[in-house]
């Protein structure tokens, strides 16, 4: 579902961000990426949902080359991917509803239909008390919870996830990553950043592993 | 069963809406996206009400002068050109005299008809028609002269009849009547091209004022637009609710043209059609075109939706998520 090809991507300034990373994600799989902090963990999601272009290499999603996907194309992409950003990405003027209800609206589906899938997104997360709530009025935690809920509702074929249980503390983290193994069991491709070691290995799934923008394991669990 | 049905049945795979659906949603979507930007420039009255009245200000004032050129337009038509050398006699010509010279004069081959003006009717006559009643009164003695008015047989000979009359020593001053109305015709037509001009650039300036309100709108929802773009939304769900902005800009300047336009007419209307009646012409009460206000609101909706899609086209794409 997911593949990279020698994938190299260096910004403009500073060294690679990532080198010759190669690998693949088969479609009903959930995958870990972890690595230490600048290991290139957000820059391959980035580049998974065309918010970078690689500067060597191939990155394929669901058979398509992502280098074939013009400007135009990006919106239709994305709609396929749903994303847990580690900044949230929330709108702060908007409340808890219409910011989960977003991914739908430009999809659009109807009034009735997004009134109903928002809140049992918002059911999943806990956060059905807190629908008319604004962002701000939230913790980190919940405002991370808002953005998972948004990445789920518009039932994406691959879902990215970068650090989405940073802000939660150990219960809500496993509950968290039960919701995201749920939707790999139905044919969601899943990839998860993550530097919780401790939780991800607990679950068995394959790891891939970075470090200084190399892929150093892609071991199973 | 196929893997992709499993899936379907699941319910994994159905994030795209139907067609219909979709067109349902466009349309809320545009409803949303009008309420909305209405609801943001209400939201700061006076800031919203500030930039219609500047777009207003700008729209009325092509709009009152091509309506006051195309008045003075119809009321210099109303006067007739008549082909006629008016033949000012020098002081020193009596009313006998004057009159003997015309039986000559129509007696001519090139001359249809002559009247005479003495000096005492021209008084009166100018009194009447010049409104000067008060300077003339103060005057101690008729300042007038005799006047010959010549109608030439055939209007193209009439150039050429006045200098033959110019020659003569009787005659103080000799004017062709249709020369300073085909002057005023060519004023008139200079006017009209100004008008042209002027309110070309002045809609130019319209969509740049817009277009400038509209960058620092956009400038202010940066975040949004970059999570929006995040999430999937395409140029054209991005774009529209900036381009209601400026079709709400554009009809609120209109309105404010459109009042201003009536504004003007009733302040100085009274005073142009006593002077129109002055002079002779129509006495209907001057006014601004009956359609003004919706053709203004029309014109500004279409130039604000123009400013918008000039900021929005140059700016959105500035903002990319990275
Ligand atoms: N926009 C950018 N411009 C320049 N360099 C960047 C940019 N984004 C990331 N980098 C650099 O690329 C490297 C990888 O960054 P990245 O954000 O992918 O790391 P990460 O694994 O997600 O780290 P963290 O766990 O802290 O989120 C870092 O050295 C970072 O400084
Ligand atoms: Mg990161």
């Amino acid at each position: 579902m997911i593949t990279f090809e020698r994938v190299s991507k260096r910004y403009a300034e500073g060294r690679d961000a990532l080198s010759e990373v190669s690998f693949e994600i088969r479609p009903d799989e959930l995958v870990f990426l972890t690595g230490h902090s600048g290991a290139g963990k957000s820059t391959l999601l980035r580049l998974i949902m065309l918010m970078e272009r690689p500067t060597r290499g191939r990155v394929t999603v669901d058979g398509r080359d992502l280098a074939r996907v013009g400007r135009r194309g990006i919106p239709r992409h994305r709609r396929d991917i749903g994303v847990v950003f580690q900044n949230h990405q929330l709108l702060m003027d908007r409340n808890v509803f219409h910011n989960v209800a977003l991914p739908l609206v430009i999809a659009g589906h109807d009034h009735r239909e997004i009134g109903r899938r928002v809140r049992a997104a918002l059911d999943k997360v806990g956060l059905l008390p807190r629908e008319r709530a604004l962002p701000v009025s939230l913790s980190s935690g919940e405002q991370q919870r808002v953005g998972i809920a948004r990445a789920v509702v518009g039932r994406p074929r691959i879902l990215l996830a970068d650090e989405p249980t940073g802000n939660l503390d150990p219960a809500l983290s496993a509950e968290i990553m039960q919701l995201f193994e749920a939707f790999s069991r139905v044919g969601v491709t899943v990839l998860i950043a993550s530097h919780d070691l401790t939780l991800i290995s607990r679950l068995h799934h394959r790891i891939l592993t970075l470090r200084e923008g190399r892929l150093v394991g892609s071991g199973g669990p | 069963m196929s893997r992709e049905r499993v899936l379907r049945r699941d319910g994994a795979i159905s994030s795209r809406a139907g067609l219909l659906d979709r067109g349902r949603a466009w349309l809320s979507h545009h409803r949303d996206s009008a309420a909305d930007s209405l609801g943001r420039l209400l939201a700061r009255p006076l800031g919203s009400l500030l930039t219609c009245l500047a777009i207003g200000i700008v729209l009325a004032l092509p709009a009152v002068l091509a309506q006051a050129l195309e008045e003075f337009r119809q009321l210099s038509g109303d006067w007739q050109a008549p082909d006629r050398i008016s033949l000012f006699l020098r002081e020193s010509v009596s009313e006998e005299a004057a009159l003997a010279w015309r039986e000559e004069l129509e007696a001519l081959p090139a001359v249809a008809r002559v009247d005479f003006l003495s000096r005492d009717d021209a008084l009166v006559e100018f009194r009447e028609l010049s409104g000067f009643a008060d300077v003339l009164d103060g005057l101690e003695q008729n300042p007038l002269p005799h006047l010959l008015l010549v109608a030439p047989a055939a209007s193209e000979q009439a150039a050429q009849l006045r200098a033959r009359l110019l020659r003569d020593e009787r005659v103080a001053e000799a004017v062709l009547d249709s020369a300073w109305l085909a002057r005023l015709q060519q004023l008139t037509d200079l006017g009209r091209r100004v008008v042209w001009v002027l309110g070309g650039l002045l809609l130019l300036g319209v969509v740049l004022i817009l277009g400038n309100t509209l960058r620092l709108a956009i400038e202010s929802r940066r975040e949004e637009i970059l999570v929006v773009k995040l999430v999937g939304g395409s140029d054209a769900f991005v774009r529209r609710p900036f381009l209601y902005t400026g079709l709400w800009y554009g009809v609120g300047g209109g309105l404010c043209a459109g009042l201003l336009v009536v504004a003007v007419f009733a302040l100085v209307g009274p005073a142009a059609t006593e002077l129109a009646a002055l002079y002779g012409a129509r006495s209907s009460p001057l006014g601004p075109e009956p359609m003004a206000i919706p053709y203004l609101v029309l014109l500004g909706a279409l130039l604000g939706l123009a400013g918008a899609w000039l900021a929005v086209s140059r700016h959105l794409g500035e903002i990319e998520p990275s």
